[in-house]
């Protein structure tokens, strides 16, 4: 067996879930900038134009806050869009559309009008790309009922996720990452497996100490991990993968045993994933901990673009290492 | 055919299609629930039964009566906040709409909506929506869903003159203009944006010229006049229904009341409301029409006068006896179980 065959890029796993869903199901379109002629403007809809055609497979024009409400619409109705945003910093423009129209409508039509459309694309900070094009979203689009909040690390996620995603009834916010489209894991062998929204998963486990993350931040607490084991501190990580429904328990299960916790988040540390997290261990396990819980975040500042600088505002794997000695009193 | 031209509005007259009277009749009586549902709305908020926000469709019936009498069932309708008269156009029942807002669990929206967002996917009414403009994207995508399924429906967007300055509006005319969706557009130019007069709001001359640059053709409609309105929506609705294209209908409207039931109205004078009142209102007007060109009696009107005060006993006693939802619906309907 080659290389190729036996690892997939998560560039790839996105495009093959939608591709799996679109030959599954009908009503199940693309839509966004450069979509389909250019094939992604980062490439994640390699081909699906050519299979699926320009009906199916529909480039937008620049128009966020405009194709975002179009595609809300056509949900009303009873279609299943995937809006791609050329990034979620883009998707700001159409956030009114996201939680007022997509987020709010069941309930204020007493469960009538459900509105099952996917909004993906890159999530966070790429390379240097400065401000306005680096940052996460997931606090945002976390915090609003009516909203379900995917962020996946690795291929079987990715794609098992955004086929779930597809297929939920519910608007779903599917966070991808730049850097990693182009990473490679094991290949996939089932061809229709669909990963369940709302589960987290132990990607590796431990029994000192608990650290929770998600999307491009689970390779920096991997990396810490193997680090930590060499000096005896045995790291458990859990990959959320699902933001929102939140999978307390797989959190509260690990915190119960570990007994110490440390966040990670790429994002800013403000009302962020961290501080919830934080919060519901608090609530939930407060006899447990031995230690009080560490937020690893990114920097209080809008991402600069000079390398020094970079280097101080996206979390690090030493920031991840030092965070984790400090809950273990080491 | 009796025509009047406002000195106001200015509209431009169109050749009226041939009307029954039957037709007429039921227009007439259309306009008349509408007027009758908002003035009841009216009472009971100032009885403390009805709260938030309520905008009230007084003097616009004609425009939501005209268009809606050529829409086919397989069309959807989508609006803004301004919604009473829209669903009870699209035949949905007035208990549902009053007792909606009253907060009551026999609304459409179960209490959980109010005055702007209701809906009824049975008869094809999308909401009911409080955002200013967010309903053209929305509604240009129910005519994407229209044309992507092949199902010969056409889908009317609803907005007033101020959410003509919004940019999603020009973001949803070009896509339904270059993806030739059909969308009608109807401007339902009430001369307010809230309370800044549309002389201080919107740049150019007509509000139908605002699809120009995409193509989209437009026309200026006497909104005072429901057969005036009806003409130009089959036309319209011909148009997009036939060409699977986008169009624009600015239909020049006044509303008696005030933006919200908060409002005074201090921005305009007595006279000018007083004007459109008494020279210019729809129903009056087709009440004119049925007596002067149909030698209508004008005992025949009572029973439609009769009718519509039973309806409206009917909603209100309904809307006031329907129980307020128990706690056990706050966490309902926020996602459907997959």
């Amino acid at each position: 067996m080659t290389l190729e065959t036996s690892t997939i890029t998560v560039r790839e796993a996105l495009r093959d879930a939608m591709a799996e869903e679109m030959r599954k199901d009908p009503l199940v379109f693309i839509m966004g900038e450069e979509v389909a002629e250019y094939q992604g403007a980062y490439k994640v809809s390699q081909g699906l134009l050519e299979e699926f055609g320009a009906k199916r497979v529909i480039d937008t024009p620049i128009t966020e806050h405009g194709f975002a409400g179009l595609g809300v619409g056509a949900a009303f109705a009873g279609l299943k869009p995937i809006v791609e945003f050329m990034t979620f910093n883009f998707g700001m423009q159409a956030i009114d559309q996201i939680i007022n129209s997509a987020a709010k409508t069941l309930y204020m039509s007493g469960g009538q009008m459900g509105c099952p459309i996917v909004f993906r694309g890159p999530n966070g900070a790429a390379k240097r790309v400065g401000a306005q094009h680096s940052q996460c979203y997931a606090s945002w689009y976390a915090h609003c009922p009516g909203l379900k909040v995917i962020a996946p690390y690795d291929a079987r996620d990715a794609k098992g996720l955004l086929k779930a995603a597809i297929r939920d009834p519910n608007p779903v916010i599917f966070l991808e990452n730049e850097m990693l489209y182009g990473q490679a894991f094991p290949a996939l062998t089932e061809e229709d497996e669909v990963i369940p929204i709302g589960k987290a998963r132990v990607v590796r486990s431990g029994k000192d100490v608990t650290i929770t993350t998600f999307s491009l931040m689970v390779g920096v607490a991997l990396q810490a991990a193997e680090q930590l084991a060499t000096q005896g501190i045995d790291v458990e990580v859990i990959d959320l993968r699902t933001i929102r429904p939140l999978d307390e328990q797989t959190i509260l299960d690990s915190v119960m045993k570990t007994n110490r916790l440390v966040t990670l988040e790429e994002g800013w540390g403000f009302a962020g994933i961290g501080s919830e997290i934080s919060s519901l261990v608090m609530e939930k396990a407060f006899d447990y901990l031995d230690a009080p819980v560490k937020r690893v975040v990114g920097a209080d500042v809008p991402m600069p673009y000079a390398e020094s600088l970079v280097k101080l505002t996206i979390p690090q794997v030493e920031w991840v290492i030092d965070a984790i000695k400090q809950v273990c009193y080491r | 055919m009796v025509t009047t031209v406002s000195q106001k509005n200015n509209p431009v007259t169109l050749n009226r299609l041939p009307v029954t009277q039957a037709e007429l009749l039921k227009y007439y009586r259309d306009m008349l629930l509408i007027r009758r549902f908002e003035e009841r709305s009216g009472q009971l908020y100032g009885m403390g039964l009805i709260a938030g926000f309520c905008h009230l469709y007084i003097g616009q019936e004609a425009v939501v009566v005209g268009i809606q009498a050529v829409l086919q069932p397989q069309d959807t309708v989508i609006t803004a906040y301004r919604d009473h008269g829209h669903m009870l156009a699209c035949d949905m029942d007035p208990k549902g709409v009053m007792a909606e807002l009253t907060g009551r669990i026999g609304g459409y929206s179960k209490g959980k909506g109010g005055s702007m967002h209701m809906f009824s996917r049975e008869k094809n009414f999308f909401g009911g929506h409080g955002i200013v403009g967010a309903q053209i994207p929305l509604g240009t995508g129910l005519a994407f869903a229209h044309k992507y399924r092949g199902d010969g429906g056409i889908c009317t967007i609803y907005m007033g003159d101020g959410a003509v300055n919004q940019g999603q509006v020009y973001e949803a005319f070009n896509m339904a203009a270059l993806w030739k969706l059909p969308a009608l557009y109807i401007i339902e130019n009430n001369g307010y944006s809230m309370g800044t007069s549309i002389a201080r709001h919107a740049a150019g001359q007509h509000l139908y010229e605002r699809g120009i640059a995409y193509g989209i053709p437009g026309e200026e409609v006497d909104g005072m006049d429901v057969l005036a309105v009806k003409a130009a929506a089959e036309q319209a609705v011909k148009y997009v229904r036939e060409t699977n294209s986008p169009m624009i209908l600015e239909i020049k409207t006044y509303r008696y009341r005030g933006h919200s039931m908060s409002d005074p109205a201090k921005y305009r004078t007595k006279e000018e409301v007083d004007n459109m009142r008494q020279n210019f209102d729809p129903i009056e007007r087709a009440r004119a029409t049925l007596i002067s060109e149909f030698g209508v009696a004008e005992e025949a009107f009572s029973p439609i006068e009769k009718e519509i005060k039973e309806i409206m006993l009917e909603a209100v006693e309904f809307a006031q006896t329907s129980p307020e939802p128990e706690a056990s619906e706050l966490m309902t309907d926020i996602l459907i179980n997959s």
